[in-house]
């Protein structure tokens, strides 16, 4: 996989390690485990010791899976307008931007995957919690009719938190406005692999994250429809431990498997040449 | 009666009571009171259209959650004739928060779905306060299914508080269960029309909501989110519904100015509830209506109009 060759660095020696400053040291919130910064890194944020997928920017993921320098960014001049004028929002906007750029809760784009054409697109956690609004839908609205149109498999990484409340029902509409045309894209017979990352609930699990063709999950991802928080409130109980994670998810036979970060990329592919009736990979050199 | 007055209707008790008494103390006497009681009677008319018509949207979802209100299987009487219920996902178990099956509107087979609320403890219990499991849905989609192969158009009635956030819901698939209604409602081959009857309660309404046609009953509500949940959210205290409810334009008028549905459906003063069959008349009407006019359409001609409707959905702009 060339692009983890290209991030691995020589391996340094102990005498060096113990000179690293204080803030190059990264620990694990899953286990506690303390390792050097680039160590997380160069495991694609997977933590060294047990596995667990940190939360990594769209950024990071249109770099896991796309052929260097083959990301062509689609419809980045899409903004959020305050059409309810609910209160704050537009200051919560302009937080949003500040900590995660203007592209929105959604980055789209056309790229290369293995050489093969692939349309992507990432949904961005740290945008306003991933919540899917009118620039969202828009965005995969026009993704998936291009994937349609030019014959070109999809791609959608998932992370939200659901719809947009301050958008209103507008925001409901958006499950609406995405399953017209991913209905389209099946007619077109064109693949469509649904990535599931932490936390993938709501109005996006409820629409276009279950309805690929093929549905990957990230291990220890959190996925459902309702939060645990609003399960746990109804039931008046704790939840079962493991409960709506990637794996009990696998269990209950809601995605087709759970893929570690390290391998999405080569998985994705893999299926990609499968659906698309192409030959096998190469074997790696 | 009294324990289902909502707060806003309680200048109407009194005059309620005024009217009962000239009723009662002149039942068995000669006196005529007839123009008293006909002026008691046309002040009680007023005062309530008045209450109605200036309703807050909090209040408006006290009428669409109102205990009386007519859920789907009382309108299957009073709109449409000869129902046959069909039970089950054959997956799993049938959901009784959903019900569905034939029925005639004007002679006219149809598909009829609906979310089923209970009237009391016992029946929601049973009902699930119209909340649907993965199999409610499931079953929903069965019964399009049907309709489609048999060139029926399907009517769903929407009420419900949302999709059933539990553990076997989870389980079995909440999330995809609504998902894949979505994607298969874009492109059913006939004529779907859906009208919100109460509550419109997000993903569970949009569930069997994805329709040509999208109405609305004059008192129901249609939200991406509860106002009790949405104020729990933004301001972490669930009493600031009325804020809540406010902020997220939730009522029929609302949700035709943004473009979301194509008709309000009025109700008689006072709500459905006041009087069922003046509701179910409008109601009647307006769904001969429009399942007449999608009848004539041509189907191909249907479904880009369906797609289209969706597609110009949602506000933005572009630099
Ligand atoms: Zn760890």
């Amino acid at each position: 996989m060339a692009w983890f060759k290209k991030e691995r660095k020589p391996r340094t020696s102990e005498r060096v390690k113990l000179e690293i400053p204080a803030d190059a040291w990264e620990k694990c919130d899953e286990c506690g485990h303390i390792d050097i910064k680039d160590r997380f890194i160069r495991a694609l944020n997977v933590c060294p010791n047990c596995g667990h997928h940190r939360r990594i920017s769209a950024q990071e993921y249109v770099d896991l899976l796309v052929d260097e320098g083959s990301w062509h960014e689609l419809d980045s001049g899409l903004r959020s307008t305050d059409p309810l004028t609910f209160e704050n929002y537009r200051d919560r906007l302009l937080v949003a931007v500040k900590k995660a750029g203007p592209l929105e809760a959604l980055r789209s784009g056309y790229a290369r995957l293995d050489g093969m054409p692939i349309d992507l697109a990432v949904m961005d956690f740290n945008f306003m919690g991933g919540s899917m609004g009118s620039v969202v839908g828009e965005k995969i609205a026009r993704l998936t009719r291009r994937s349609a149109e030019k014959h070109v498999p999809l791609i959608i990484v998932s992370a939200s938190g659901g719809a947009r409340m301050q958008e209103g029902v507008l925001s409901l509409m958006q499950m609406a406005k995405t399953s017209v045309e991913i209905a389209r894209l099946r007619s077109a017979r064109v693949p469509f692999v649904s990535i599931l990352t932490n936390p993938t609930t709501g109005g996006v699990s409820a629409s276009y994250a279950m309805q690929g063709d093929v549905i990957l999950a990230e291990p220890g991802a959190v996925i459902g429809f309702a939060g645990p928080r609003v399960i746990k409130q109804t039931i008046g109980q704790d939840l079962p431990p493991g409960f709506q994670t990637a794996e009990f998810l696998l269990e209950h036979g809601m995605v087709d498997a759970v893929v570690p970060r390290s391998e999405l990329r080569d998985t994705t592919a893999q299926l990609l040449r499968h659906m698309g009736g192409r030959r096998p990979a190469e074997a790696a050199d | 009666m009294a324990t289902h007055t909502l707060d806003f209707e309680r200048p109407l008790l009194e005059l309620e009571r005024q009217i009962d008494e000239m009723k009662r103390v002149t039942g068995d006497t000669a006196v005529d009171v007839s123009k008293e009681l006909a002026a008691l009677e046309r002040k009680l008319a007023e005062l309530r259209g008045e209450i109605y018509r200036n309703l807050t949207p909090m209040q408006r979802v006290q009428v669409a959650r109102h205990p009386k209100r007519p859920y789907t299987l009382d309108y299957v009487n009073t709109v449409f004739t000869d129902f046959v219920e069909l039970h089950g996902d054959r997956l799993f178990r049938d959901d009784p928060a959903m019900v569905g099956g034939w029925a005639r509107l004007d002679g006219m087979s149809v598909m009829l779905i609906g979310h089923q609320k209970g009237r009391d403890t016992k029946e929601n219990l049973h009902r699930n306060f119209g909340m649907a499991h993965p199999e409610g849905y499931r079953k929903a989609l069965r019964l399009m299914g049907l309709a489609e192969k048999f060139g029926a158009p399907v009517i769903t009635l929407v009420d419900t508080p949302g999709a059933y956030p539990g553990l076997g819901a989870e389980e079995r698939g909440q999330a995809e269960a609504i998902a894949r209604n979505l994607v298969e409602m874009a492109t059913l081959r006939t004529p779907i029309v859906t009208a919100v009857i109460g509550e419109g309660g997000s993903g569970g309404a949009l569930a069997v909501g994805l329709a040509d046609r999208v109405l609305m009953l004059e008192n129901s509500v249609y939200s991406v989110i509860s106002p009790e949940g949405c104020a729990a959210i933004l301001w972490k205290d669930a009493t600031q519904r009325e804020r809540a409810a406010e902020a997220l334009k939730i009522t029929a008028e609302d949700l035709l100015e943004l473009g979301v549905i194509d008709e309000i459906i009025p109700e008689p003063p006072g709500g459905a509830h006041a009087d069922p069959d003046v509701a179910a008349q409008a109601l009647g009407d307006a769904l001969r209506r429009h399942v007449r006019l999608l009848r004539k359409t041509k189907m191909e001609k249907l479904l880009k109009r369906r797609e289209e409707k969706y597609l110009s959905m949602g506000a933005l702009s572009e630099k």
